[in-house]
């Protein structure tokens, strides 16, 4: 097969010059010369893993939001803003920074006092084998399934802006990562990660300043969304400028979701559950060099995603007012990906919702800046992936191959079973990829799967650091319940989608509302499970429990530091700018 | 944030603005003399132009700020 597919499609959105060849070159040389550099950093398991230990707030932190920042993120939130509107802005803001807080100022300090190497290890000291198994394992694999899925996605993308071929895409990107993270282990994944930080930035930042130029500012974009949405009889077309008020009903808003489901499952849960316990990002943060670095680095990553719609969210909604097709002239208007890039659908000309940032790109960048711009893609996807490896070899490593295979393993051998456990995690989700490439029901499966374990394991860990009667058989079957019952939930409403009205509490309610619906339900389950077993179970003495739980554990006092270098003072800041936005938006 | 080494990651960050800084801003002043056929919509306000200009200051100001044996990190 891959040899009858051509190296270059001729069907693309935008055409490289070379100089933007020679950027992209640039940057793929730049990556690897600093995998070159570093390998030689990465010799003991604190180094490979964990990066020594020795991170400023200010690397952990840009790392710490660059591992998030994958090219789907980039493009695929780009897209649901053309689709849903600045409502896809919760998962910005209300969706990330209240939880980055309070990883920063509430979690971080037993993280950091345990100095465990990941999180399934911190749940090893508190609760013990079993929990630490489940959620090692679970997490593992669905860390390079999930990669293997975002780098199939990112090379459909990359076929259609660019006419790249599929398998170049994969195998170039997939490569260079493993050799890098390879190499330099977690430092040179983070050294990256802040460089691909600036370069999405660099990359991105001229769309949404042009867009604004070219549509009149703020208040001219909202008209012009206005009159086109009603020109194209779409519902609700007020309710793709306003982040709330449309949220007291289910049917009054594009996402078909209600404030509840927002602020409690997305807010409260789900968010919290990704930003404090998912290993893909806390790995970051745990290499900071001091309480104080590690407490810092969540609010400058969370001072920064509050920017980040501006070069996702804002990009999609320029494309609702300002995407005319070339040829006729009249608006232009994005469809589903499958639809679009169906041979019938590229047959006809039509683009997906993902395709709205690459075609804002192709707008207004010119030689060079295009070249950065598809770089800012590029970087995108490959920090996303170097984030999920990484982490990958991290947990397998300490947590299923030192905790299970080979408790004796000396610490030179942990350092070259991460060194191949990347180089397996990059080959597992190039399988992956394929897979998906025969059979995309998949994806689908594959994402749900992901989203099972979230919300439990942030009860989890959240009951096993705040109260000190959580036992190790409350804390395993509580995830595990929490667990079974969003597997269950989703399952109920796969085969009867009128479970829906059951799971998110109303009929009208759409995919979005039922994930954030069964994370919470699943949540409370979990907590619920948790604290009936410990009350009849248990616990440990309070002397183990010292460094791991509230009230057992000393936490330092910071050093005599002027206000400014103080975390709770930049989370006041940060928490008082996430409030005036959301009350401007409203 | 030093590696052990003696270069910092502000120095790579540097050297990458530099250069594509210095790409955009030469193919951006080209294109002032030798506009393309099919222009990009805004092609007037030369974005290309200061944003060259603006990554190259940046980028410079870093690479030579961070520059090995300078001893910052």
């Amino acid at each position: 097969m891959i040899a009858t597919l051509a190296l270059f499609d001729t069907q693309r959105l935008v055409h490289l010059s070379t100089v933007d060849l020679v950027i992209i070159v640039f940057y793929f040389a730049l990556v690897l010369a600093i995998g070159f550099y570093l390998k030689e950093q990465a010799n003991t398991g604190e180094d490979f893993f964990m990066a020594g230990r020795e991170m400023t707030a200010w690397v952990a932190g840009l790392a710490f939001l660059s591992a998030n920042l994958g090219s789907l993120e980039l493009m695929g939130w780009a897209g649901n803003a053309y689709k849903y509107g600045i409502l896809a802005a919760h998962w910005y803001w209300i969706g990330a920074i209240p939880a980055m807080l309070f990883l920063a100022l509430v979690m971080m300090p037993f993280y950091h006092i345990c100095r465990t190497h990941s999180v399934p290890g911190y749940l090893k000291l508190r609760f013990g084998e079993s929990s630490r198994a489940l959620a090692s394992v679970s997490f593992a694999f669905m860390t390079v399934l999930m990669s293997g899925i975002n780098m199939y996605a990112m090379a459909v993308v990359m076929r259609v802006v660019l006419g790249w071929d599929i398998h170049v895409s994969i195998w170039i990107s997939s490569v260079t990562v493993a050799i890098y993270v390879a190499l330099g282990g977690l430092r040179s994944a983070i050294f990256n990660e802040v460089l691909q930080f600036f370069l999405i930035w660099a990359g991105a930042l001229l769309i949404p300043i042009l867009g604004l130029v070219e549509s009149g500012g703020w208040s001219g974009l909202k008209a012009r969304i206005l009159q086109n949405l009603t020109e194209q009889h779409v519902a609700n077309p007020g309710a793709y400028t306003h982040l709330w008020s449309t949220l007291g009903d289910f049917s009054k808003n594009p996402m078909g979701i209600n404030w509840i489901g927002i602020v409690f499952g997305l807010g409260a849960v789900i968010s919290m559950g990704y930003w404090t316990t998912d290993f893909l990002v806390v790995q970051r943060v745990l290499s900071a060099k001091d309480l104080r670095s590690a407490k810092l680095a969540p609010i400058i990553g969370a001072a920064f995603k509050m920017m980040v719609p501006f070069i996702v969210i804002l990009p999609g909604l320029l494309g609702l007012a300002l995407l005319r097709d070339p040829h006729t002239g009249n608006l232009l208007r994005l469809v589903p990906g499958n639809l679009a890039w169906s041979d019938a659908g590229r047959a006809q000309g039509l683009h997906g919702f993902d395709e709205v940032l690459p075609l804002m790109l192709a707008r207004y960048c010119g030689p060079g800046l295009l070249g950065l711009g598809i770089t800012a893609l590029i970087a995108g996807f490959m920090s996303g992936m170097a984030g999920n490896v990484s982490a990958f070899a991290t947990v397998w490593t300490y947590d299923i191959y030192g905790a299970l295979i080979n408790k004796n393993a000396s610490d030179q051998l942990k350092v070259k079973m991460g060194r191949w456990c990347t180089l397996l995690g990059v080959a597992v989700s190039i399988g992956t990829a394929y897979l998906v490439m025969q059979t995309q029901s998949i994806m689908d499966y594959v994402q749900a799967l992901f989203s099972f374990f979230i919300a439990p394991l942030f009860g989890t860990v959240l009951l096993g650091m705040l109260w000190k009667r959580a036992t190790p058989a409350g804390g395993f079957w509580g995830l595990l319940a929490g667990i079974g019952s969003s597997i269950g939930m989703w399952a109920w409403v796969k085969a009867n989608p009128d479970a829906v009205k059951y799971v998110a509490m109303s009929p009208h309610a759409q995919e979005q509302a039922q994930n954030m619906f069964r994370a919470l339900w699943c949540w409370v389950i979990c907590v619920g499970v948790t604290v009936l077993i410990s009350l009849v179970t248990k616990p440990k003495p309070d002397a183990e429990l010292s460094g791991l739980v509230y009230g057992l554990t000393a936490i330092p006092h910071e050093e005599r530091v002027s206000i400014f270098h103080r975390p709770i003072f930049w989370a006041v800041v940060v928490g008082a700018i996430f409030v005036a936005l959301n009350i401007i938006f409203w | 944030m030093k590696t052990g080494g003696s270069l910092s990651i502000w120095f790579f960050i540097g050297i990458s603005l530099l250069v594509n800084g210095l790409l955009i801003l030469g193919a951006s002043i080209y294109q002032l003399f030798y506009p393309p056929q099919q222009e990009v919509a805004l092609f007037h306000l030369h974005a290309g132009v200061w944003w060259g200009a603006i990554l190259t200051i940046i980028g410079a100001a870093y690479s030579f700020y961070y520059a090995p044996g300078k001893g910052r990190i």
